[in-house]
């Protein structure tokens, strides 16, 4: 059994880490929402979603333009995750001015049932378009990078199997990591990234600054969700054919992530999600194997909440969290 | 025309009547202290000036009334205030938090020169630059407060209970800050418990009590007045 563990052990931790990745990129979203406003939006999973229908549907656009046999491959990349970054990032700002800000010195549930509803709304209203458009809200998209790529994983060890890795899977940990190496400087290195730290750690305080509290928190929700459109559009390529549903589960290990972390700790989301794809994709692989066929491969979500619920008993502030009060 | 008028202000926390109706100035170049006990509405009367509650009645700044603006918008105009509980950004080093008093700044050299002279005052903080805010002691993260307040170069600096928890060593040094300030130019509106000193370095004080100005006149007028020797003095 533990020689077949090992020698998958390479394609796992590859595609563990790539799953892990785009976890840790929506896992950002949840965690600098909630270390700005304390408020879990449960609307990002949609966010998510959204970027990866407008990603798929600008794919199509340049297509019919006759851009696609035009440019570059890695072009029509870049600027398709661009587009659909503004346009979440837009559609972030959007929700927190009807849903959220309204409801601001309202408790907290109030506004977590706003969010569920955000959540409703968006994927009825993509299921609506899709169907409008395309006839079925199960949409394939075009992919732009379809091959294979063998990994020699067997030469560095006989104990391994050599691996076969999508090139998109590179696209996504690459992506992934200048994605988070961008935030992590801006809130690090810039003046408004500072700020929005300092908001998050005590917004009163910080509006004494002359800071303009609402604007940073405007500002959260666009990073935060173009972040998300980013992976949705990772995502879909990923794995070719998305639905408005893709969201949910999604969302809920992304969350998942960001509470592992510790919420409202942006390097500790990123350690999260990783976390979770890993020890995802390692269940899925051997799970079966494990438990001598008892559970199979589809328990491997189980596994996931398993870990968030261990977390939450024996250590409630997240592995990175402080027991304090401390966010962001 | 005072640097800062107050005019029948009143302020509401839900249905405690927390100001009721309180008027006071501040002349440039000042130190008028304000002193009450516990609960009087010291705080509150600061939080009013800077948007912090909501208010009946007008509040005027260097001739612009500003009892309508958002808290940002007051620090815009020359109004810096020193919280109580210092408030320091535990998370935030020292640098960032002085930073980030200097939000409004863009140019980079006057944050610089600024920062420069936040040294000169509090030495201090140069040691402790790469710091975060929140492991310093209570004295140091009272004089990164002050110092932070004023990397906005104010033109009035409002100070709620800069002594709180300090040891009277550090009490003075900070009083004598605030005297150095002053002298520098910034208009200062401190508010205490530490009667005695208070007025000591003030040219005016006033006294609250229940929401409610009782008494205001000179500080060496109010340090011999019965009142204040009973009530606050003892
Ligand atoms: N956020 C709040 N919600 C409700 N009531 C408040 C709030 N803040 C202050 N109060 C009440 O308003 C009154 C004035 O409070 P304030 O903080 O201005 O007093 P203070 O003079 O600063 O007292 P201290 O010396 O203890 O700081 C008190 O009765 C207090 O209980
Ligand atoms: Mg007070």
């Amino acid at each position: 059994m533990l020689s077949s563990i090992l020698s998958s052990l390479p394609q796992v931790l590859i595609d563990g880490l790539a799953l892990g990745a785009i976890y840790a990129v929506v896992a950002l979203g949840y965690t600098m929402v909630y270390g700005i406003l304390e408020l879990i939006n449960f609307a990002h999973g949609e966010v998510f979603m959204t970027g990866a229908f407008v990603g798929t549907a600008t794919l199509f656009i340049f297509d019919d333009a006759g851009f696609l046999s035009s440019a570059p491959g890695w072009i029509v990349y870049f600027l398709v995750i661009l587009i659909s970054m503004i346009i979440t990032g837009l559609l972030g700002v959007l929700i927190e001015r009807i849903a959220y800000r309204p409801l601001r010195r309202a408790p907290k549930l109030i506004s977590l049932i706003s969010a569920i509803g955000v959540s409703f709304v968006l994927q009825d209203l993509i299921r609506f378009i899709a169907e409008l458009i395309t006839g079925n809200y199960i949409v394939s998209g075009i992919s732009l990078f379809r091959g294979t790529f063998e990994l020699g994983t067997s030469s560095l060890s006989s104990t391994f199997n050599d691996s076969f890795v999508k090139n998109n899977t590179f696209i996504i940990i690459g992506v992934a990591i200048l994605l988070m190496l961008a935030l992590d400087l801006f809130v690090n290195r810039t003046k408004w990234g500072v700020a929005m730290r300092a908001v998050a750690q005590d917004r009163e305080t910080a509006s004494l600054m002359s800071i303009n509290v609402n604007k940073v928190i405007v500002l959260t929700f666009f990073i935060g969700s173009a972040l998300g459109g980013a992976t949705g559009v990772l995502f879909a390529q990923q794995y070719g054919t998305i639905d408005p549903y893709i969201g949910y589960i999604l969302g809920l290990k992304a969350f998942t992530a960001a509470v592992l972390g510790g919420i409202g700790n942006i390097r500790g989301a990123m350690f999260g999600g990783l976390a979770i794809g890993l020890l995802e994709m390692f269940a899925s692989a051997n799970l079966g194997l494990i438990t001598h066929g008892n559970f199979g491969s589809e328990y491997k979500d189980v596994f996931a909440f398993a870990i968030l619920i261990l977390v939450l008993i024996f250590k409630p502030e997240g592995l990175f969290g402080r027991a304090v009060k401390e966010k962001v | 025309m005072s640097l800062l008028e107050m005019k029948q202000v009143q302020a509401y926390y839900g249905g405690i009547h927390a100001l009721k109706g309180i008027d006071l100035a501040v002349e440039e170049g000042e130190i008028v202290s304000l002193i009450g006990s516990n609960g009087a509405g010291k705080s509150t009367t600061l939080k009013a000036i800077c948007g912090q509650v909501k208010t009946k009645g007008t509040i005027s700044f260097a001739g612009k009334e500003i009892q309508a603006q958002p808290p940002h918008a007051t620090a815009l105009s020359g109004i810096a205030h020193v919280p109580e509980g210092r408030r320091i950004f535990p998370k935030l080093t020292v640098k960032e938090n002085l930073e980030m008093g200097a939000f409004s700044v863009r140019d980079k050299k006057v944050i610089r020169e600024r920062i420069e002279r936040a040294f000169a005052h509090f030495p201090r903080l140069k040691e402790r630059y790469h710091q975060q805010g929140g492991t310093m002691s209570g004295g140091e993260q009272q004089m990164l407060a002050i110092a932070r307040a004023m990397m906005m170069k104010p033109r009035i600096l409002l100070l709620d209970e800069p002594s709180m928890g300090l040891a009277p060593v550090m009490v003075d040094q900070i009083f004598e800050i605030i005297e150095e300030l002053n002298r520098e130019g910034t208009t200062i509106l401190l508010v205490e418990q530490n009667a005695y000193q208070a007025l000591q370095i003030a040219s005016r004080g006033y006294v609250i009590q229940t929401g409610e100005i009782i008494m205001q006149d000179s500080a060496r007028a109010l340090l011999h007045s019965e009142l204040v020797k009973e009530a606050y003095l003892a």
